[in-house]
């Protein structure tokens, strides 16, 4: 077979856009200083960042697949008025500035704000500036990307299966556990860690949500920021840390989501 | 109709995008009935109807004596508990299970036990010959085995009523003969009412013991594979059997057709009434006919199929009628596409039956 040539204008700028996002993480391999890696990667403050951040990303995935699943399904198969519109809001965090986000939330949910006033004088409950802030600060602005594929998936469903399992005995709650569920598996997965990933990469929500006290609501990205003027080596190191994550994920979803066949 | 009590009783109409449906339906205890008719017609909507997947607007649904479903009190009894099984049209086995675990499936949503249900499955794959497939996934089936799954799958809840969408229609052709035949025997040992979705003549006759045949969402005929053949009553069905139909109004041993033209017809004494002529029994010449025959028309040759050693010939003139001859009449004939010709046929070969 005669190979194609490819045209110099393309060529230029193709090798240019490839180099743009090449060269930064080689910088970031390059110049991390290797040696101190051990010694970065187990000081108690990385850790207990690494741990707070899978704590609160995985917290967050699940919080999107309880609420975001239901989400998607009223999307795809109910019919009500204002239905674009509300999926429109429920995903607008996916455009949204994330510092914008986490001012909202604080507005919402401050101690001063509309529910977080009444959340705190009824149960005592305060969530910015906790644990639980990041996880509500990573959920919103994540969920959507969960929300989005899962109602692809359920609109690109074949659902006669669910009317043969009907046919078969099956209860509402038969069919949705035992046949959709099963049969968009692909979507939940890939919204899941595409959900997951995003969550773990969360700064400016959760920096303005939930603030940064380590151990309680510094995670990674927060870490690697402050650390960038204190101790710029143990950042690089950390840096290094996130891309590997991103890079996996990237990988493992290669085939479902990216179309790569 | 059987007063034994297991027999379905349907009356039902909807409309559904340009799909008007008005029908009644009743099958008796221990019938098979196929519901022949081209696409669109509405069958597969009236089967889905039955099965309680689509809502209608007034009618009813009533199966073994107990009313499954009539808009006229707001009866309506779910899908999941109407003893009804589907075969479907692409049988829908669930992808991400074993044949087990399909045929399994209805039994443990009824609520047997998962070692029961295993057990049952397993005989059931047995019986339609698949016990060895048991832990195959439906793509590592043939679509003959994929059948057999669906009908095992469908006939283990232990259904009062099967329903089969065109069972045979996603088969090719060299295994469909086998299947078919497989398919009679299992229909055969199954004791409750059976109804067959098809727009394939041979598959209803093969399979069923009454034919109902639907056009346009409307019931037009019903009887054996025999009666239907022999007296069709649309132009559809006698296009299906193969032969020329024609309407027109009785008059003492003529009929008289709407435009003029009258054929002689013996038995047709009154009122309005279908002739039917076999193609066969129209002969075709380059010249008028001398003798006999009472019915002589010219016409000019619009089609002419091959169709093994016999040869369609469609003649367009004051009637339009298909004449069958053979291949060497066609030859000494030289007869080419537009031909002008003389056909001819005997009052006796024409059979005449009221509208």
């Amino acid at each position: 077979m005669r190979r194609e040539r490819v045209p110099i204008v393309v060529l230029v700028p193709a090798a240019i856009g490839a180099a743009f996002f090449i060269l930064p993480l080689l910088g970031l391999i390059v110049r991390s200083p290797w040696r101190d890696a051990v010694t970065a990667l187990t000081a108690p403050e990385t850790v207990e960042a690494l741990k707070l951040s899978l704590l609160a990303s995985l917290s967050a995935t699940a919080v999107g697949l309880v609420l975001g699943v239901p989400l998607a399904w009223m999307y795809a198969r109910v019919e009500f008025p204002g239905r674009d519109l509300l999926r429109a809001l429920t995903t607008l965090p996916m455009v949204l500035p994330p510092v914008v986000g986490g001012i909202a939330l604080l507005l919402a949910f401050g101690r001063r704000g509309l529910f977080g006033s009444w959340l705190d004088s009824t149960f005592g409950i305060t969530l910015p500036f906790t644990t639980a802030g990041v996880v509500m600060a990573e959920t919103f602005v994540a969920m959507p990307f969960l929300i989005l594929t899962v109602e692809a998936g359920l609109r690109s469903m074949d659902r006669r299966y669910e009317e043969a399992a009907r046919t078969l005995g099956a209860s509402r709650w038969r069919v949705f556990t035992r046949v959709t569920l099963p049969l968009i598996a692909p979507s939940l997965f890939a919204g899941a860690v595409l959900c997951w990933a995003r969550a773990l990469g969360e700064f400016g929500a959760t920096i303005t949500f939930a603030g940064n006290f380590p151990g309680i609501t510094q995670t990674m990205p927060l870490a690697v920021y402050l650390l960038l003027a204190t101790n710029p080596e143990a950042s690089f190191i950390l840096s290094l840390v996130l891309l590997l994550i991103s890079l996996l994920v990237l990988i493992g979803l290669r085939h479902r989501w990216l179309g790569t066949a | 109709m059987a007063g034994h009590g297991v027999s379905l009783e349907a009356t039902v109409r909807l409309s559904l995008g340009t799909l008007a449906l008005d029908m009644e339906l009743a099958i008796d205890e221990g019938e098979v009935v196929a519901l022949l008719g081209p696409n669109g017609a509405g069958k597969t909507t009236l089967l889905r109807a039955v099965a309680g997947l689509v809502p209608f607007s007034a009618g009813h649904v009533r199966l073994d004596g107990k009313t499954l479903e009539d808009v006229a009190t707001g009866e309506y009894v779910p899908t999941e508990r109407r003893p009804i099984g589907v075969v479907f049209q692409d049988y829908l086995l669930f992808p991400h299970l074993s044949a087990l675990d399909n045929v399994a499936f209805g039994l443990r949503s009824r609520g047997m036990g998962r070692r029961m249900a295993s057990e049952k499955a397993v005989q059931w794959l047995d019986r339609v010959g698949l016990g060895r497939y048991a832990s195959a996934k439906p793509a590592e089936l043939s679509g003959g085995q994929r059948q057999r799954v669906a009908l095992a799958r469908a006939l283990a809840p232990d259904p009062h009523l099967l329903l089969l969408d065109e069972p045979l229609a996603a088969l090719d052709a060299t295994t469909r003969a086998e299947v078919r035949r497989d398919l009679k025997q299992h229909l055969g040992s199954f004791p409750g009412l059976r109804l067959v979705v098809t727009h394939d003549p041979l598959e209803a006759a093969a399979l069923a013991d009454r034919l109902v045949v639907v056009e346009n969402g409307r019931l037009v005929q019903t009887g054996t594979a025999a009666e239907v053949t022999e007296r069709p009553r649309s132009q559809y069905v006698a296009d299906l059997v193969g032969v020329n139909l024609l309407k027109g109004q009785a008059d003492h041993g003529f009929m008289r057709m709407p435009g003029g033209p009258v054929v002689a017809a013996a038995g047709a004494e009154s009122g309005e009434v279908f002739a039917v002529i076999h193609p066969r029994a129209i002969a075709v010449h380059r010249q008028r006919p001398e003798g006999s025959p009472r019915n002589v028309w010219s016409g000019r040759a619009t089609g002419i199929d091959l169709i093994g050693d016999r040869v369609r010939v469609r003649i367009d003139g004051e009637v339009r009628v298909v004449a069958e001859v053979t291949t060497a009449a066609l030859k000494e004939l030289d007869l080419g596409q537009g031909g002008q010709v003389w056909l001819s046929f005997k009052a006796t070969d024409v059979g005449v039956y009221p509208v």
